[in-house]
């Protein structure tokens, strides 16, 4: 078993790893195999297809926090120039589990902030596994006002399990730094886009995810706990993930249809882990797509629109 | 009924909404000193234990009755109902869930908004209703709290919110997630507005609502040893893998690291509430 595929792409792993075998072979002998390799090639594009036509939307949660899909710093080297990372939050320590800074979108300048996910394992204990401390969001923070006062549209790139729950993150008051994102959010008076390129965890993602346009990558998710969570909590068994996944509507199509994001940005075949450069130049079409939107909106209109949009939030009937 | 209860004289037996708190029996047993309290006694003390000071949870009604001069009210809000657009079912239904808890409250959602008057002062009050499905915040309690907001916006008078919540309500998945930057957003515009804001954490308050409308306050109060954080302790002990420190996550523990400007006793809340909102809005000594 590859350790680099999921469950379900086990059998696309299988060809995968055939066609491989049979490339090395035709360079050793003078067998031409290329009619075979393409024969395979069509027949595991096919399976791929097939597979991801028919996602569980625990599958989706699985694509979502796949260990090789691309992080906020592999679509920033590929999307943007100039990127300058700035770090901390000048009150306590630099939070490596978000990274932000100003950088170019095809030459405008624009402030990036996104979740950061270590690859290996020493990576991943230095980035806490993309999950933040409030020094993270008061960075955050930090970049978007400095962003207000510079003109600089706001990217926001959310991709973590949720906020870190541990001990000294709520001793340095991680629900105030949360809450304090959102209202500033609320306020900035430039724009905002924000984009799920992986994990949308709960309050932790919604902290840099207040904008004007939420877009999610197609096999994102996007949820108020994780399914595990709310199993464990609901279904008093963390087993029933896939039934909660399910129940809560945490894929991006589903979100769209309930009008809760506004766009879902296509993923290469087999997701964005098996491109990154196409996957990139998706999501850097939207983003320029989108912020010309934005940009055309006085101030006034931009406030005003964002606050219609975030009052309209929610279901309820009138007695 | 019990038969003694039967045998007590009408004036002094527990009635109607105070009733429904402490179904059984004519005393309560402190959980903090072991003291056994007569039931009057406790309620006639804001349901402060006379012996130790514990602060036993409230209802919503309640605590906007102790807190709000008796006149004028008005409740803001209360035609607003639940619905379950996604159908939600775990091991039961949300629906099913729903009518359980507005039968066993009395309320329809989880949040109570009250106009009203602290000491002669003009203001809306809301406060959370902890039986409600834990307080959870869903799109009822989020558009509430925005209506408060609005009444403060247009009368410019103050609001004061108490709140008892585990966080936002699983059952309406994103969408209460999104209640988070509702209500945070309608604060920002009363901020902007220079009206006060008053936010009391009470026990307990967790989650998504800890994280959003409750740690917004212009001033933020909590009541004694009430529970204020953002992660629940037994998911921090899971994560971290050691015993939580003593008082970890009180009310006294976020004064001390800086979190809330007080802790304040239930029986000063309406002394000290009036005293700064009236500093706050510049209303003269009477």
């Amino acid at each position: 078993m590859n350790l680099n595929f999921l469950e379900f792409e086990q059998p696309i792993a299988e060809l995968e790893a055939k066609i491989e075998e049979l490339r090395y072979m035709g360079n050793d002998t003078d067998i031409n195999l290329s009619e075979e390799i393409a024969r395979l090639e069509a027949k595991s594009e096919a399976l791929t297809r097939s597979i991801f036509a028919n996602l569980s939307a625990w599958q989706v949660a699985q694509l979502a926090r796949h260990p090789q899909r691309p992080y906020t710093l592999d679509y920033l080297e590929r999307i943007f120039t100039d990127f300058e990372e700035l770090h901390g939050d000048r009150h306590f320590a630099d939070d490596p589990a978000i990274v932000g800074g100003p950088a170019r979108l095809d030459g405008r300048p624009v402030m990036v902030i996104g979740h950061q996910k270590g690859r290996d394992t020493k990576e991943k204990i230095h980035r806490n596994f993309g999950m933040p401390r409030p020094e993270g969001y008061r960075k955050a923070q930090r970049l978007m006002e400095m962003a207000e006062r510079f003109r600089l549209p706001v990217l926001t790139f959310i991709d973590t399990p949720g906020a870190y729950p541990g001990i000294d993150a709520e001793e340095r008051g991680q629900s105030e730094a949360i809450a304090r994102n959102l209202f500033v959010q609320a306020g900035l008076k430039v724009p905002i886009l924000c984009t799920v390129i992986g994990e949308g965890g709960s309050g932790g993602a919604l902290a840099i995810g207040v904008g004007d346009r939420v877009q999610m990558l197609q096999y994102a998710t996007y949820s108020v706990i994780s399914p595990e969570g709310c199993a464990s909590i609901l279904w008093k068994s963390a087993e029933k993930a896939s039934e909660a996944a399910e129940a809560m509507g945490i894929t991006a199509p589903r979100l769209k249809e309930l009008g809760l994001i506004d766009a879902v940005v296509e993923e290469p075949l087999g997701g964005a882990h098996r491109d990154y450069d196409q996957a990139a130049q998706n999501l850097k079409a939207s983003l320029v797509e989108g912020l010309a939107n934005l940009e055309s909106m006085s101030v006034d209109k931009l406030l005003d629109s964002r606050r219609q949009r975030l009052r309209g939030f929610g279901n309820f009937k009138t007695r | 009924m019990s038969w003694f209860e039967k045998l007590m004289p009408s004036r002094i037996r527990t009635q109607g909404d105070r009733k429904r708190q402490v179904p059984e029996g004519l005393w309560t047993k402190c959980p903090e000193c072991q003291s056994v309290l007569y039931r009057v006694d406790l309620e006639r003390n804001l349901d402060v234990c006379p012996k130790c000071g514990h602060h036993f949870r409230i209802g919503a009604r309640r605590r906007l009755d102790i807190f709000l001069d008796p006149e004028p009210r008005e409740e803001i809000g209360a035609e607003l109902e639940p619905v379950d657009v996604l159908k939600f079912k775990d091991s039961k239904k949300y629906k099913d869930r729903l009518s359980q808890a507005q039968k066993a409250t009395g309320e329809r959602d989880a949040l109570v908004v009250m106009q009203g008057a602290l000491k002669g002062m003009p203001l809306v009050a809301c406060a959370f209703e902890f039986r409600f499905m834990g307080g959870s915040m869903g799109s009822v309690v989020g558009e509430r709290f925005v209506r408060a907001v609005d009444v403060c916006l247009r009368e410019a008078i103050p609001l004061v919110c108490f709140a008892a919540s585990g966080g936002a309500r699983m059952q309406e998945a994103l969408f209460s997630l999104m209640q988070m930057a509702k209500t945070s957003a309608a604060l920002r515009e009363l901020s902007a507005r220079g009206i006060p804001y008053v936010s009391v954490m009470t026990d307990p308050t967790m989650g998504g609502v800890s994280a959003s409308l409750a740690m917004l306050g212009d001033i933020n109060v909590a009541e004694p040893k009430a529970l204020i954080g953002f992660a629940g302790p037994r998911v921090i002990e899971q994560t971290v893998r050691e015993t939580l420190p003593e008082g970890f996550q009180r009310a006294e523990f976020l004064l001390e690291h800086g979190a809330v400007d007080l802790v304040i006793d239930r029986r000063q809340m309406r002394e000290r509430l009036a005293n700064l909102l009236g500093m706050l809005s510049h209303r003269p000594l009477s």
